[in-house]
């Protein structure tokens, strides 16, 4: 009895998190918002300086940019029909809507690069201007961002082919959700202040 | 911001999931206690296509006269669209890990506010002043 009118000073069960590998994934995507947080900054600075070279205007093309921000969005909900899929327990159609993100991943990967090498050929590459400096630095990491996401679904993909939707695999295809849709949330401020501020008179 | 809908849904109540068997706490870890819906995801779909195809129309089709007007709109479109993604794609709500997110979030923004807002007007001043002697004295001169 009065052992246990004594204070104690533990914790009678150890607080655990719940989930705890989703709340520190959430953790990075914040300071990986920050690093994006300091390309906007720099372009917000440097992006009127032209050093004498093409502006914005003369060199985006917006159709491009509106395709590019199409295959993005709609890889945003065939990863999340994919999620959907893997709730249900359906390995195969799961691994069809992974292929497909990833197929639309790709392309604008490819669409990115397209671009970058024309801007390239032109003589507008990132040693032109302190704009097209950080033109390049911004969306550039932003596309390797997109690439770093298409290995690390490429991996998961045949990681649940062979093991199946067991719960290590259902949490890392959680982990590349929230990165996916991060990175179309950063795009969104690629497209306006980048791409269609850019081209405003 | 309120989840239309029900998004978001726990089907454990939040952090009741303790204590329990053995394997009720490895799925807890595994699947994560999030459940998502179809609709979810195709309501977020359908408003971040017209709040992109927007600001797109009134750029390419120069609908404003005025480039500072349309700089504003399509901002305030963005800042919707960021809004819509975070809570129909990344499931965001006041209540996901105990309202943790939303602190690490709002945290986040804090510092994304401070860092561009400050480097504008410190740079902005910094142009300013370091303007070369002959510019600044040019309507003094003879």
């Amino acid at each position: 009895m009065a052992a246990e009118a004594a204070p104690r000073f533990y914790l009678t069960h150890e607080h655990h998190p719940q989930n705890g590998t989703l709340f520190g994934f959430w953790l990075y995507l914040m300071s990986d918002c920050l690093v994006f947080a300091c390309l906007f900054a720099v372009y917000a600075v440097l992006g009127r300086s032209y050093a004498g070279g093409p502006a914005g205007a003369e060199l985006f093309e917006l159709p491009l940019v509106a395709v590019n921000t199409s295959l993005l969005l709609l890889s945003s909900i065939t990863y999340g029909f994919a999620m959907l899929e893997m709730q249900r327990d359906r390995l195969r159609t799961t691994l069809f809507w992974l292929a497909v993100t990833g197929l639309l991943g790709a392309g604008f990967i490819g669409i990115e690069l397209h671009e970058f090498g024309n801007l390239i050929h032109e003589g507008a590459g990132p040693q032109r201007s302190a704009f097209l400096s950080s033109f390049f630095t911004l969306v550039g990491t932003h596309g390797l961002h997109v690439t770093f996401g298409i290995v690390w679904l490429v991996t998961l993909m045949v990681q649940s082919a062979k093991h199946g939707l067991i719960p290590e695999n259902r949490r890392r295809l959680m982990c590349l959700s929230m990165f996916w849709h991060f990175l179309d949330v950063v795009w969104v401020g690629v497209f306006t202040f980048v791409y269609l501020m850019g081209v405003l008179p | 911001m309120s989840v239309g809908g029900g998004v978001v849904q726990y089907p454990d109540g939040g952090g009741a999931g303790h204590g329990g068997t053995g394997g009720g706490h490895g799925d807890v870890h595994g699947s994560g206690a999030v459940h998502f819906t179809l609709r979810g995801y195709v309501t977020g779909f359908l408003g971040a296509v017209i709040l992109t195809a927007i600001p797109f129309w009134l750029v390419m089709g120069r609908t404003f006269g005025s480039s500072g007007i349309t700089a504003a709109v399509i901002l305030a479109f963005a800042a919707v669209q960021i809004v819509v993604h975070m809570v129909y794609f990344l499931h965001m709500s006041p209540k996901s890990e105990g309202g943790w997110n939303l602190l690490a979030l709002l945290f986040t923004v804090m510092l994304v506010v401070i860092a561009l807002s400050g480097s504008l007007w410190v740079m902005y001043h910094l142009n300013h002043n370091m303007m070369p002697e002959s510019m600044q004295n040019m309507p003094n001169m003879p």
